[in-house]
Protein backbone atom coordinates (compact mmCIF):
# COMPACT_ATOMS: atom_id res chain seq x y z
CA UNK A 1 0.00 0.00 0.00
CA UNK A 2 0.84 3.13 -0.69
CA UNK A 3 1.45 5.57 2.14
CA UNK A 4 1.04 9.03 0.59
CA UNK A 5 -2.63 10.26 1.60
CA UNK A 6 -3.45 9.84 5.17
CA UNK A 7 -6.45 11.33 7.23
CA UNK A 8 -5.18 13.22 10.17
CA UNK A 9 -9.00 14.38 11.31
CA UNK A 10 -12.16 14.16 12.23
CA UNK A 11 -15.06 15.30 13.20
CA UNK A 12 -18.94 15.63 13.14
CA UNK A 13 -21.77 17.69 14.73
CA UNK A 14 -24.40 15.14 16.81
CA UNK A 15 -27.20 14.24 14.10
CA UNK A 16 -30.23 15.46 15.71
CA UNK A 17 -34.07 16.50 14.43
CA UNK A 18 -34.77 20.12 13.95
CA UNK A 19 -31.58 21.62 15.31
CA UNK A 20 -31.74 25.21 16.73
CA UNK A 21 -28.07 25.80 15.06
CA UNK A 22 -27.89 27.35 11.11
CA UNK A 23 -25.88 25.06 8.85
CA UNK A 24 -22.81 26.70 9.38
CA UNK A 25 -22.82 26.55 12.66
CA UNK A 26 -23.23 22.65 12.46
CA UNK A 27 -20.53 22.66 10.46
CA UNK A 28 -18.07 24.49 13.04
CA UNK A 29 -18.79 21.54 15.30
CA UNK A 30 -17.40 19.08 13.10
CA UNK A 31 -14.77 21.08 11.61
CA UNK A 32 -13.74 22.10 15.28
CA UNK A 33 -13.51 18.39 16.86
CA UNK A 34 -11.53 17.38 13.82
CA UNK A 35 -9.01 19.85 14.26
CA UNK A 36 -8.70 18.96 18.11
CA UNK A 37 -5.42 17.80 18.80
CA UNK A 38 -3.39 19.11 15.47
CA UNK A 39 -1.36 22.04 15.55
CA UNK A 40 -3.09 23.38 12.52
CA UNK A 41 -4.64 26.98 11.62
CA UNK A 42 -7.60 27.08 9.55
CA UNK A 43 -5.56 29.18 7.13
CA UNK A 44 -3.11 26.69 6.88
CA UNK A 45 -5.72 24.48 5.11
CA UNK A 46 -4.71 25.23 1.08
CA UNK A 47 -8.29 24.08 0.30
CA UNK A 48 -12.15 22.89 1.00
CA UNK A 49 -14.40 20.83 -0.53
CA UNK A 50 -17.98 21.58 0.87
CA UNK A 51 -20.36 18.82 0.26
CA UNK A 52 -23.97 18.24 0.36
CA UNK A 53 -27.55 17.89 -1.83
CA UNK A 54 -28.64 20.98 -2.12
CA UNK A 55 -32.61 20.46 -3.62
CA UNK A 56 -32.48 20.46 0.74
CA UNK A 57 -30.49 23.52 1.15
CA UNK A 58 -31.66 27.31 1.46
CA UNK A 59 -28.70 28.54 1.24
CA UNK A 60 -27.39 28.27 -2.82
CA UNK A 61 -23.71 28.10 -3.23
CA UNK A 62 -23.52 27.27 0.46
CA UNK A 63 -19.53 26.77 -0.41
CA UNK A 64 -18.60 29.72 0.17
CA UNK A 65 -20.68 30.81 3.16
CA UNK A 66 -19.07 27.76 4.77
CA UNK A 67 -15.43 28.88 3.63
CA UNK A 68 -16.01 32.09 4.54
CA UNK A 69 -17.18 30.82 8.43
CA UNK A 70 -14.23 28.55 8.85
CA UNK A 71 -11.57 31.20 8.27
CA UNK A 72 -10.85 29.36 5.20
CA UNK A 73 -10.59 32.25 2.62
CA UNK A 74 -8.65 32.85 0.50
CA UNK A 75 -7.80 29.67 -0.23
CA UNK A 76 -9.78 27.70 -3.38
CA UNK A 77 -13.59 26.09 -2.04
CA UNK A 78 -15.71 24.00 -3.84
CA UNK A 79 -18.92 22.09 -4.16
CA UNK A 80 -19.01 18.42 -4.74
CA UNK A 81 -22.55 16.98 -5.14
CA UNK A 82 -23.55 13.02 -5.34
CA UNK A 83 -26.66 12.98 -3.03
CA UNK A 84 -26.06 10.69 0.03
CA UNK A 85 -22.54 10.04 -1.13
CA UNK A 86 -21.50 13.09 -1.43
CA UNK A 87 -18.67 13.70 1.06
CA UNK A 88 -17.24 10.76 -0.05
CA UNK A 89 -16.85 11.81 -2.73
CA UNK A 90 -15.85 15.01 -1.83
CA UNK A 91 -12.82 12.47 0.01
CA UNK A 92 -12.37 11.79 -3.58
CA UNK A 93 -11.80 14.56 -5.13
CA UNK A 94 -9.53 15.61 -1.82
CA UNK A 95 -7.34 12.91 -2.40
CA UNK A 96 -6.76 14.18 -5.66
CA UNK A 97 -5.93 16.90 -4.76
CA UNK A 98 -3.36 16.23 -2.93
CA UNK A 99 -2.19 13.25 -4.76
CA UNK A 100 -1.70 15.38 -7.67
CA UNK A 101 0.50 17.84 -5.47
CA UNK A 102 -1.48 20.68 -6.26
CA UNK A 103 -2.18 21.02 -2.32
CA UNK A 104 -1.15 19.63 0.97
CA UNK A 105 -3.78 20.09 3.08
CA UNK A 106 -7.57 19.72 2.29
CA UNK A 107 -10.62 19.84 4.84
CA UNK A 108 -13.64 18.11 3.24
CA UNK A 109 -16.59 19.36 4.81
CA UNK A 110 -20.48 17.74 4.89
CA UNK A 111 -23.29 19.03 5.97
CA UNK A 112 -27.62 18.76 5.52
CA UNK A 113 -30.51 20.19 7.62
CA UNK A 114 -33.07 18.92 6.30
CA UNK A 115 -35.49 20.33 8.61
CA UNK A 116 -34.53 23.85 6.43
CA UNK A 117 -37.47 22.64 4.59
CA UNK A 118 -41.32 22.06 5.67
CA UNK A 119 -42.88 18.70 5.24
CA UNK A 120 -44.35 19.78 2.29
CA UNK A 121 -41.32 20.87 0.48
CA UNK A 122 -39.47 17.66 1.35
CA UNK A 123 -42.44 15.69 -0.56
CA UNK A 124 -42.26 17.81 -3.38
CA UNK A 125 -38.40 17.23 -3.70
CA UNK A 126 -38.52 13.36 -2.71
CA UNK A 127 -40.76 13.43 -6.05
CA UNK A 128 -37.79 14.61 -8.20
CA UNK A 129 -35.06 12.07 -7.04
CA UNK A 130 -35.84 9.52 -9.69
CA UNK A 131 -35.29 10.04 -13.43
CA UNK A 132 -37.76 13.35 -13.45
CA UNK A 133 -39.04 12.37 -17.48
CA UNK A 134 -39.80 8.77 -16.96
CA UNK A 135 -39.86 7.38 -13.61
CA UNK A 136 -40.82 10.48 -11.14
CA UNK A 137 -44.82 10.96 -13.19
CA UNK A 138 -45.52 7.49 -11.47
CA UNK A 139 -44.33 8.69 -7.91
CA UNK A 140 -41.58 7.05 -7.27
CA UNK A 141 -39.97 7.81 -3.78
CA UNK A 142 -36.49 6.84 -2.45
CA UNK A 143 -37.75 4.17 0.05
CA UNK A 144 -40.03 2.45 -2.90
CA UNK A 145 -36.60 2.50 -5.14
CA UNK A 146 -34.81 0.20 -2.19
CA UNK A 147 -38.27 -1.66 -1.21
CA UNK A 148 -37.91 -2.94 -5.26
CA UNK A 149 -34.30 -4.19 -4.60
CA UNK A 150 -35.68 -5.62 -1.45
CA UNK A 151 -38.76 -7.65 -3.27
CA UNK A 152 -36.27 -8.56 -5.74
CA UNK A 153 -33.60 -10.33 -3.32
CA UNK A 154 -36.55 -12.03 -1.22
CA UNK A 155 -38.11 -13.27 -5.03
CA UNK A 156 -34.42 -14.57 -6.06
CA UNK A 157 -32.59 -15.86 -2.87
CA UNK A 158 -35.83 -16.32 -0.07
CA UNK A 159 -34.96 -13.57 2.32
CA UNK A 160 -37.56 -12.80 4.60
CA UNK A 161 -38.71 -9.70 6.55
CA UNK A 162 -37.58 -11.13 9.57
CA UNK A 163 -34.19 -11.24 8.46
CA UNK A 164 -34.47 -7.68 7.41
CA UNK A 165 -35.38 -6.63 10.75
CA UNK A 166 -32.84 -8.27 12.56
CA UNK A 167 -30.08 -5.25 11.07
CA UNK A 168 -31.97 -2.79 12.47
CA UNK A 169 -31.97 -4.76 15.84
CA UNK A 170 -28.14 -5.22 15.80
CA UNK A 171 -27.65 -1.56 14.61
CA UNK A 172 -30.54 0.31 17.33
CA UNK A 173 -28.04 -2.12 19.55
CA UNK A 174 -25.29 -0.09 18.83
CA UNK A 175 -27.15 2.99 17.86
CA UNK A 176 -28.02 2.92 21.76
CA UNK A 177 -23.94 3.46 22.79
CA UNK A 178 -23.61 6.51 20.14
CA UNK A 179 -23.89 9.69 22.01
CA UNK A 180 -24.22 11.59 18.55
CA UNK A 181 -27.09 9.31 16.96
CA UNK A 182 -30.67 10.73 16.53
CA UNK A 183 -32.41 7.18 17.49
CA UNK A 184 -30.69 5.53 20.84
CA UNK A 185 -33.58 3.34 21.82
CA UNK A 186 -32.88 -0.36 21.51
CA UNK A 187 -35.41 -2.14 19.27
CA UNK A 188 -36.73 -5.50 19.30
CA UNK A 189 -37.86 -7.95 16.46
CA UNK A 190 -41.32 -7.50 17.22
CA UNK A 191 -41.28 -3.78 17.68
CA UNK A 192 -39.66 -3.42 14.08
CA UNK A 193 -41.89 -6.19 12.45
CA UNK A 194 -45.11 -4.54 14.02
CA UNK A 195 -44.38 -0.81 13.06
CA UNK A 196 -46.80 0.60 10.09
CA UNK A 197 -46.21 -0.04 6.75
CA UNK A 198 -44.34 2.67 4.70
CA UNK A 199 -44.00 0.68 1.00
CA UNK A 200 -43.65 -3.04 0.88
CA UNK A 201 -41.87 -4.91 2.46
CA UNK A 202 -40.61 -2.09 4.25
CA UNK A 203 -41.81 -0.78 7.66
CA UNK A 204 -41.34 2.16 9.51
CA UNK A 205 -38.44 0.51 11.40
CA UNK A 206 -36.71 -0.54 8.46
CA UNK A 207 -35.84 3.22 7.24
CA UNK A 208 -33.70 5.53 8.59
CA UNK A 209 -34.88 9.36 9.77
CA UNK A 210 -33.77 12.32 8.12
CA UNK A 211 -31.43 14.32 10.26
CA UNK A 212 -29.51 17.49 10.74
CA UNK A 213 -25.55 17.56 10.61
CA UNK A 214 -22.37 18.19 9.66
CA UNK A 215 -19.47 15.70 9.36
CA UNK A 216 -15.52 16.92 8.74
CA UNK A 217 -12.88 14.87 7.14
CA UNK A 218 -9.08 16.69 6.94
CA UNK A 219 -6.33 15.43 4.54
CA UNK A 220 -2.93 15.73 4.32
CA UNK A 221 0.05 14.29 2.04
CA UNK A 222 2.62 11.99 3.79
CA UNK A 223 5.47 14.65 5.00
CA UNK A 224 2.57 16.88 6.32
CA UNK A 225 0.36 14.16 7.78
CA UNK A 226 3.11 12.52 9.98
CA UNK A 227 3.99 16.29 11.66
CA UNK A 228 0.73 16.94 11.91
CA UNK A 229 -0.17 13.65 13.93
CA UNK A 230 1.30 10.19 15.17
CA UNK A 231 -2.09 8.54 14.04
CA UNK A 232 -2.22 9.19 10.32
CA UNK A 233 -4.83 7.54 8.31
CA UNK A 234 -4.05 5.91 5.07
CA UNK A 235 -6.19 6.16 2.23
CA UNK A 236 -5.74 2.80 0.89
CA UNK A 237 -8.16 2.31 -2.01
CA UNK A 238 -10.66 4.41 -3.65
CA UNK A 239 -13.39 2.65 -6.10
CA UNK A 240 -16.57 5.26 -7.24
CA UNK A 241 -19.32 3.75 -9.83
CA UNK A 242 -22.18 5.06 -11.54
CA UNK A 243 -25.67 2.97 -12.10
CA UNK A 244 -28.41 4.07 -14.35
CA UNK A 245 -31.04 6.69 -12.66
CA UNK A 246 -33.88 4.86 -13.93
CA UNK A 247 -34.85 1.60 -12.41
CA UNK A 248 -35.79 0.86 -15.80
CA UNK A 249 -31.85 1.35 -16.68
CA UNK A 250 -31.06 -1.31 -14.40
CA UNK A 251 -29.31 -4.78 -15.11
CA UNK A 252 -29.72 -6.17 -11.94
CA UNK A 253 -32.63 -5.85 -9.46
CA UNK A 254 -30.76 -7.88 -6.49
CA UNK A 255 -27.52 -6.19 -5.59
CA UNK A 256 -26.18 -3.01 -6.61
CA UNK A 257 -23.98 -2.57 -9.48
CA UNK A 258 -22.71 1.12 -8.39
CA UNK A 259 -21.14 -0.48 -5.15
CA UNK A 260 -19.72 -3.82 -6.85
CA UNK A 261 -17.81 -1.84 -9.36
CA UNK A 262 -16.50 0.50 -6.59
CA UNK A 263 -15.39 -2.21 -4.40
CA UNK A 264 -13.48 -3.85 -6.89
CA UNK A 265 -11.46 -0.77 -7.49
CA UNK A 266 -10.97 0.01 -3.95
CA UNK A 267 -10.32 -3.85 -3.39
CA UNK A 268 -7.63 -3.79 -6.44
CA UNK A 269 -5.57 -0.72 -5.52
CA UNK A 270 -5.45 -1.14 -1.65
CA UNK A 271 -4.17 -5.07 -3.48
CA UNK A 272 -6.46 -6.56 -0.52
CA UNK A 273 -9.91 -8.46 -0.87
CA UNK A 274 -12.91 -8.61 1.72
CA UNK A 275 -11.14 -10.92 4.16
CA UNK A 276 -8.85 -8.33 5.47
CA UNK A 277 -10.95 -5.73 6.01
CA UNK A 278 -11.73 -5.54 10.13
CA UNK A 279 -14.34 -2.94 10.07
CA UNK A 280 -16.60 -2.10 7.96
CA UNK A 281 -19.62 1.20 7.82
CA UNK A 282 -21.79 0.45 5.49
CA UNK A 283 -24.83 2.53 3.78
CA UNK A 284 -28.22 0.77 5.74
CA UNK A 285 -30.20 3.72 4.40
CA UNK A 286 -32.70 0.74 4.57
CA UNK A 287 -32.60 -2.21 5.90
CA UNK A 288 -32.12 -4.52 2.99
CA UNK A 289 -29.00 -1.55 2.06
CA UNK A 290 -26.80 -2.81 4.62
CA UNK A 291 -28.29 -7.22 2.99
CA UNK A 292 -27.04 -5.90 -0.34
CA UNK A 293 -23.93 -4.07 0.85
CA UNK A 294 -22.32 -7.70 2.84
CA UNK A 295 -22.90 -9.39 -0.80
CA UNK A 296 -22.00 -6.36 -3.20
CA UNK A 297 -18.70 -5.75 -0.99
CA UNK A 298 -17.91 -9.77 -1.14
CA UNK A 299 -18.56 -10.18 2.76
CA UNK A 300 -21.00 -12.71 1.81
CA UNK A 301 -21.71 -14.74 -1.46
CA UNK A 302 -24.89 -13.48 -3.64
CA UNK A 303 -28.10 -14.53 -1.64
CA UNK A 304 -26.05 -15.42 1.50
CA UNK A 305 -26.26 -11.71 2.92
CA UNK A 306 -29.21 -12.93 5.29
CA UNK A 307 -27.30 -15.52 6.68
CA UNK A 308 -24.16 -13.39 7.93
CA UNK A 309 -26.96 -11.36 9.94
CA UNK A 310 -28.76 -14.60 11.19
CA UNK A 311 -25.45 -15.80 12.31
CA UNK A 312 -24.74 -12.66 14.11
CA UNK A 313 -21.68 -12.49 12.13
CA UNK A 314 -21.73 -8.61 11.55
CA UNK A 315 -21.97 -7.89 15.39
CA UNK A 316 -18.61 -6.57 17.08
CA UNK A 317 -17.46 -9.90 17.74
CA UNK A 318 -18.60 -11.42 14.79
CA UNK A 319 -16.52 -12.33 11.28
CA UNK A 320 -16.64 -8.49 10.08
CA UNK A 321 -18.22 -6.17 12.07
CA UNK A 322 -20.48 -4.19 10.44
CA UNK A 323 -22.01 -0.59 11.59
CA UNK A 324 -21.16 -0.87 14.88
CA UNK A 325 -21.70 2.99 15.59
CA UNK A 326 -25.39 2.40 14.79
CA UNK A 327 -25.37 2.75 11.15
CA UNK A 328 -27.82 5.33 9.22
CA UNK A 329 -30.68 3.89 11.42
CA UNK A 330 -29.51 4.75 14.06
CA UNK A 331 -27.27 7.87 13.50
CA UNK A 332 -30.08 9.33 11.01
CA UNK A 333 -29.10 10.82 8.13
CA UNK A 334 -28.19 14.38 7.25
CA UNK A 335 -27.07 13.68 3.17
CA UNK A 336 -24.30 15.50 3.04
CA UNK A 337 -22.74 14.75 5.70
CA UNK A 338 -23.33 10.86 6.41
CA UNK A 339 -19.99 9.91 4.51
CA UNK A 340 -17.95 12.26 6.42
CA UNK A 341 -19.52 10.27 9.47
CA UNK A 342 -18.92 6.91 8.24
CA UNK A 343 -15.00 7.80 7.19
CA UNK A 344 -15.18 8.95 11.11
CA UNK A 345 -15.86 6.12 12.82
CA UNK A 346 -13.43 3.97 10.59
CA UNK A 347 -10.76 6.40 11.71
CA UNK A 348 -11.75 6.36 15.21
CA UNK A 349 -11.51 2.74 14.79
CA UNK A 350 -8.14 2.05 13.33
CA UNK A 351 -6.62 4.57 16.37
CA UNK A 352 -8.39 2.41 18.33
CA UNK A 353 -10.51 5.24 19.93
CA UNK A 354 -13.44 3.19 19.73
CA UNK A 355 -13.73 2.68 22.83
CA UNK A 356 -16.80 0.80 23.82
CA UNK A 357 -17.88 -0.40 20.42
CA UNK A 358 -13.72 -0.91 19.27
CA UNK A 359 -13.59 -3.97 16.87
CA UNK A 360 -9.71 -6.04 18.96
CA UNK A 361 -7.07 -5.33 16.89
CA UNK A 362 -8.60 -3.04 13.59
CA UNK A 363 -6.22 -2.22 11.27
CA UNK A 364 -8.13 -2.12 7.81
CA UNK A 365 -11.18 -0.90 7.56
CA UNK A 366 -14.19 0.27 4.83
CA UNK A 367 -16.27 2.50 4.28
CA UNK A 368 -19.05 1.62 1.43
CA UNK A 369 -21.40 4.91 0.75
CA UNK A 370 -24.48 5.28 -1.10
CA UNK A 371 -26.41 8.28 -3.54
CA UNK A 372 -29.95 7.98 -4.60
CA UNK A 373 -31.07 4.05 -4.88
CA UNK A 374 -27.93 2.68 -6.45
CA UNK A 375 -27.07 5.88 -8.66
CA UNK A 376 -23.74 6.83 -7.20
CA UNK A 377 -21.12 3.76 -4.98
CA UNK A 378 -18.31 5.37 -3.34
CA UNK A 379 -15.87 2.41 -1.33
CA UNK A 380 -13.21 3.68 0.60
CA UNK A 381 -10.68 1.38 2.53
CA UNK A 382 -8.61 2.75 4.85
CA UNK A 383 -5.54 1.42 6.92
CA UNK A 384 -3.04 2.64 9.38
CA UNK B 1 -44.33 21.04 -25.79
CA UNK B 2 -46.88 18.14 -25.11
CA UNK B 3 -44.92 16.19 -22.80
CA UNK B 4 -46.94 17.66 -19.98
CA UNK B 5 -49.31 15.44 -20.90
CA UNK B 6 -47.74 12.34 -19.63
CA UNK B 7 -47.95 10.99 -15.63
CA UNK B 8 -49.44 11.56 -12.44
CA UNK B 9 -47.39 14.46 -12.23
CA UNK B 10 -45.42 15.96 -14.60
CA UNK B 11 -41.90 17.73 -14.30
CA UNK B 12 -41.12 18.02 -18.32
CA UNK B 13 -42.62 19.77 -21.09
CA UNK B 14 -40.68 19.34 -23.84
CA UNK B 15 -38.57 16.36 -25.22
CA UNK B 16 -37.62 15.05 -28.28
CA UNK B 17 -39.11 12.00 -27.41
CA UNK B 18 -42.51 13.01 -26.83
CA UNK B 19 -43.65 10.99 -29.63
CA UNK B 20 -44.18 8.20 -27.32
CA UNK B 21 -47.00 9.94 -26.48
CA UNK B 22 -48.51 9.97 -29.45
CA UNK B 23 -47.66 6.08 -29.85
CA UNK B 24 -49.13 5.85 -26.21
CA UNK B 25 -52.71 7.51 -27.72
CA UNK B 26 -52.50 4.66 -30.32
CA UNK B 27 -52.25 2.17 -27.41
CA UNK B 28 -48.80 1.23 -27.74
CA UNK B 29 -46.23 1.49 -25.30
CA UNK B 30 -42.80 2.11 -27.11
CA UNK B 31 -38.97 1.84 -27.16
CA UNK B 32 -36.38 3.35 -29.22
CA UNK B 33 -34.08 1.72 -31.13
CA UNK B 34 -30.82 3.23 -32.44
CA UNK B 35 -30.59 2.62 -36.80
CA UNK B 36 -26.91 2.37 -36.93
CA UNK B 37 -26.15 -0.17 -33.20
CA UNK B 38 -29.47 -1.33 -32.93
CA UNK B 39 -29.64 -0.79 -29.28
CA UNK B 40 -32.92 -0.78 -28.22
CA UNK B 41 -33.38 2.20 -25.44
CA UNK B 42 -36.26 2.36 -22.50
CA UNK B 43 -36.24 4.90 -21.45
CA UNK B 44 -37.03 6.50 -25.29
CA UNK B 45 -34.75 8.71 -26.42
CA UNK B 46 -33.63 10.02 -29.99
CA UNK B 47 -29.94 10.51 -29.52
CA UNK B 48 -27.56 7.33 -29.56
CA UNK B 49 -24.60 8.41 -27.11
CA UNK B 50 -22.56 5.03 -28.88
CA UNK B 51 -23.53 6.55 -32.72
CA UNK B 52 -23.75 10.54 -31.75
CA UNK B 53 -26.68 10.18 -33.92
CA UNK B 54 -30.06 10.88 -33.93
CA UNK B 55 -31.56 8.37 -36.20
CA UNK B 56 -33.34 6.15 -34.66
CA UNK B 57 -36.92 4.45 -34.64
CA UNK B 58 -39.62 3.53 -32.58
CA UNK B 59 -40.74 0.07 -31.56
CA UNK B 60 -43.49 -0.89 -29.44
CA UNK B 61 -43.17 -3.48 -26.36
CA UNK B 62 -44.02 -7.37 -26.89
CA UNK B 63 -47.42 -8.45 -25.74
CA UNK B 64 -46.37 -9.82 -22.29
CA UNK B 65 -43.72 -9.14 -20.25
CA UNK B 66 -42.60 -10.73 -16.27
CA UNK B 67 -43.07 -9.09 -13.16
CA UNK B 68 -39.39 -8.71 -11.84
CA UNK B 69 -40.26 -6.44 -8.73
CA UNK B 70 -42.72 -4.27 -7.10
CA UNK B 71 -43.93 -2.18 -4.71
CA UNK B 72 -47.05 -0.75 -2.57
CA UNK B 73 -46.25 2.79 -1.87
CA UNK B 74 -48.83 4.50 1.01
CA UNK B 75 -46.56 7.47 1.38
CA UNK B 76 -46.34 9.34 -1.83
CA UNK B 77 -44.54 12.91 -2.70
CA UNK B 78 -46.83 15.88 -3.72
CA UNK B 79 -49.42 15.46 -6.06
CA UNK B 80 -49.53 11.74 -5.17
CA UNK B 81 -51.54 12.43 -1.86
CA UNK B 82 -54.77 11.04 -2.92
CA UNK B 83 -53.41 8.48 -5.12
CA UNK B 84 -52.02 6.07 -2.44
CA UNK B 85 -51.70 3.24 -2.02
CA UNK B 86 -50.49 2.50 -5.56
CA UNK B 87 -48.14 -0.19 -6.72
CA UNK B 88 -44.68 0.60 -8.61
CA UNK B 89 -43.46 -2.19 -10.15
CA UNK B 90 -40.33 -2.98 -12.70
CA UNK B 91 -41.43 -5.16 -15.43
CA UNK B 92 -39.21 -7.08 -17.96
CA UNK B 93 -40.32 -7.82 -21.43
CA UNK B 94 -38.93 -10.11 -24.20
CA UNK B 95 -36.55 -8.39 -25.97
CA UNK B 96 -35.33 -8.12 -22.01
CA UNK B 97 -36.54 -4.52 -22.04
CA UNK B 98 -36.88 -3.26 -18.44
CA UNK B 99 -39.94 -0.72 -17.99
CA UNK B 100 -40.51 0.64 -14.90
CA UNK B 101 -44.48 1.78 -14.35
CA UNK B 102 -47.64 1.12 -12.18
CA UNK B 103 -49.79 -2.35 -11.73
CA UNK B 104 -53.64 -1.75 -12.73
CA UNK B 105 -54.66 -1.13 -9.13
CA UNK B 106 -57.62 -3.65 -9.83
CA UNK B 107 -54.84 -6.47 -9.65
CA UNK B 108 -55.69 -8.27 -5.58
CA UNK B 109 -52.83 -7.32 -4.04
CA UNK B 110 -52.51 -11.00 -2.81
CA UNK B 111 -52.73 -11.79 -6.43
CA UNK B 112 -49.07 -9.74 -7.07
CA UNK B 113 -46.53 -12.21 -7.31
CA UNK B 114 -42.91 -11.89 -8.61
CA UNK B 115 -42.78 -13.68 -12.51
CA UNK B 116 -46.47 -13.24 -12.93
CA UNK B 117 -47.27 -11.84 -17.22
CA UNK B 118 -48.37 -8.31 -17.51
CA UNK B 119 -48.59 -6.44 -20.19
CA UNK B 120 -48.49 -2.73 -20.72
CA UNK B 121 -51.37 -0.74 -21.77
CA UNK B 122 -52.33 3.10 -21.94
CA UNK B 123 -53.95 4.60 -19.12
CA UNK B 124 -56.13 7.86 -19.68
CA UNK B 125 -55.83 10.08 -16.33
CA UNK B 126 -57.98 13.08 -15.37
CA UNK B 127 -57.90 16.41 -17.23
CA UNK B 128 -56.43 14.84 -20.28
CA UNK B 129 -53.42 13.43 -18.92
CA UNK B 130 -51.87 10.02 -19.82
CA UNK B 131 -50.26 7.51 -19.26
CA UNK B 132 -49.34 3.59 -19.33
CA UNK B 133 -49.91 0.53 -16.79
CA UNK B 134 -49.25 -3.02 -16.18
CA UNK B 135 -52.47 -5.35 -16.23
CA UNK B 136 -52.57 -9.00 -16.42
CA UNK B 137 -51.54 -10.81 -20.06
Amino acid sequence: MEKDVAIVGVGQSAFVRGSDMAVRELCFLAFSEALEGLKLKSNQIEASIICSAPEYDKQRSPAGVIAEYLNLIPNPTMYVETVCSSSTTGLRVGYSLIKSGLHNVVAVIGFQKMSELSSRDAAERMGRGGDIIWESPFGLTMPAGYAMYARAHMAAYGTTEEQMAKVRVKNSSYGSLNAKAVYRKILTLEEIMQSEPVTTPFKRFDCCANADGASCIILASKGVAEKLTGKPVWIMGLGSATDSTSMSGRKVLTGLSCAKNAAKQAYDMAGIGPEDIDVAEVHDCFTISEILAYEDLGFAGPGEGPKLIDEKQTYLDGKIPVNVDGGLLSKGHPIGATGGSQVRTIVKQLRGEGKDIQVKKATIGLVHNIGGVGIYGNVTILGR
Amino acid sequence: MGFERFGTVSFTTETKAADFINYLEKGQVSATRCKKCGRVYFPPRVQCADDLTTEVEWTSLSESGTLLTFTQVNYGPSGFENDTPYTLAVVEFDEGIRVFGRLDKTIPSGDIKVGMKLRAERLNLAEGKISYQFVKA
